[in-house]
C-alpha cells in the first residue's frame, strides 16, 4: 500500500510506532484545534477545556484502533463532536432550526443590463485592516449564533479544513447533506458580514 | 447580449446562487461547472456575489478564537501520557 504522505498521516504513524516528540506535538496541534472547535460548539470555555481534554484522553487510549492514519483529522473531530453533544446545553444545543435558502440569496434592483445587486462593496476589504478587524469580531459572533448543524459543518470544513468526505464521517451524514448545510452556513455569514459592512461604511460616510 | 430574455438570465443568476459553494469547492460535474462559468464570465452581479462568498471564506480559513486555550494541567498530561503509554504496550504486544 502506497503510504500517505500528509502531515496527519505522518503524525499518526509516528504516534502508533512511539516516536520520541510525537506525543507533545499531537497535544500541541490538536489541543488547540480541539478546544477551538469545541469552544465553538458548547460556547463555554470550561466545558470546551474539558471536551478537549477529554478527547485527547481518548485518542491516546484508542489510537490503535485508527484503522487508517490518514483519516486521523476526522477520527479525532468525530470523538470530539460527540464529546461535545455529552456536554450539551439546552441554550447551545436547542433542536437546530433549518436555514432556508431563499433568506440568503442577494435581492437585485433595476433591471435589464441595469440589474444590480443589493450589497455592500467589498472590494476595498483586503487593503482595509480596521475593517478586516472589526469584521473578524463580526464572523465571531455569527458563527456562535448559527445553528448547530450549520456550525459545526462550517467549522470543520471552512474553519478546520476538513474534506467534504472527512467531514460527513465525523458528522455520521451523507456528503449531500454537508454540501448543502455548508452552503447555507456561508450564505448566512455572508450576509451578516455583509449587513455589517454595509452599516460600517454608513457610519463613516456620516461622520465625514 | 441586451436581446436575452431577462428570466432567463435571473435563473441563471440564481442557479449560480444556489450552487456556488459546490462551484468554488470544485464539486460540480463538470458539465454543470462549464455552464457556470460561461454564465459567470458574463455576468457583472453573479461576479460581485462571488468575491463576497469567497472573501467570508477566506475570513473562515483564517479564523481563530482570540482566546486560547490554557494549558492543560500536569496531572492531566501525565494521565494521557499514561493511556498513550498503556496502548503502545497493548500493541507492542499484539502477534
Amino acid at each position: 500500500m502506497a503510504h500517505d504522505k500528509s502531515p496527519d498521516a505522518e503524525l499518526a504513524r509516528q504516534l502508533l510506532e512511539g516516536y520520541p516528540g510525537a506525543f507533545d506535538r499531537f497535544v500541541e496541534t490538536y489541543g488547540a484545534k480541539v478546544f477551538q472547535y469545541s469552544y465553538l460548539m458548547c460556547g463555554q470555555r470550561e466545558d470546551a477545556e474539558e471536551v478537549s481534554q477529554e478527547t485527547l484522553m481518548k485518542v491516546f487510549a484508542s489510537l490503535d484502533q485508527l484503522r487508517e492514519p490518514e483519516r486521523l483529522k476526522a477520527w479525532v473531530f468525530r470523538i470530539a463532536r460527540n464529546a461535545c453533544y455529552m456536554k450539551r446545553r439546552k441554550s447551545v444545543f436547542a433542536p437546530s432550526q433549518e436555514l432556508s435558502l431563499e433568506e440568503f440569496l442577494p435581492a437585485f434592483e433595476g433591471d435589464g443590463e441595469r440589474r444590480k445587486l443589493q450589497i455592500a462593496d467589498w472590494s476595498a476589504l483586503p487593503d482595509d485592516l480596521v475593517l478586516q478587524g472589526e469584521l473578524r469580531r463580526e464572523l465571531d459572533q455569527a458563527i456562535a449564533e448559527l445553528p448547530e448543524i450549520y456550525r459545526t459543518v462550517i467549522l470543520l470544513r471552512d474553519v478546520e479544513e476538513l474534506s467534504t468526505e472527512e467531514a460527513a464521517q465525523v458528522l455520521e451524514v451523507g456528503t449531500d447533506v454537508v454540501k448543502t448545510r455548508l452552503h447555507r452556513a456561508r450564505l448566512a455569514l455572508r450576509k451578516r458580514l455583509d449587513q455589517y459592512l454595509r452599516s460600517a461604511r454608513q457610519e463613516r460616510t456620516e461622520k465625514i | 447580449m441586451s436581446g436575452r430574455p431577462k428570466e432567463h438570465r435571473a435563473e441563471e443568476c440564481r442557479e449560480v446562487f444556489e450552487r456556488l459553494s459546490e462551484y468554488l469547492d470544485q464539486e460540480l460535474p463538470e458539465g454543470d461547472c462549464e455552464r457556470l462559468r460561461q454564465h459567470i464570465e458574463g455576468c457583472a452581479p453573479c461576479v460581485e456575489f462571488i468575491e463576497s462568498l469567497k472573501k467570508t471564506i477566506a475570513l473562515c480559513h483564517e479564523y481563530h478564537k482570540s482566546e486560547p486555550p490554557r494549558p492543560i494541567p500536569e496531572e492531566i498530561l501525565a494521565q494521557m501520557r499514561a493511556c498513550y503509554q498503556k496502548m503502545l504496550g497493548a500493541r507492542s504486544g499484539k502477534p
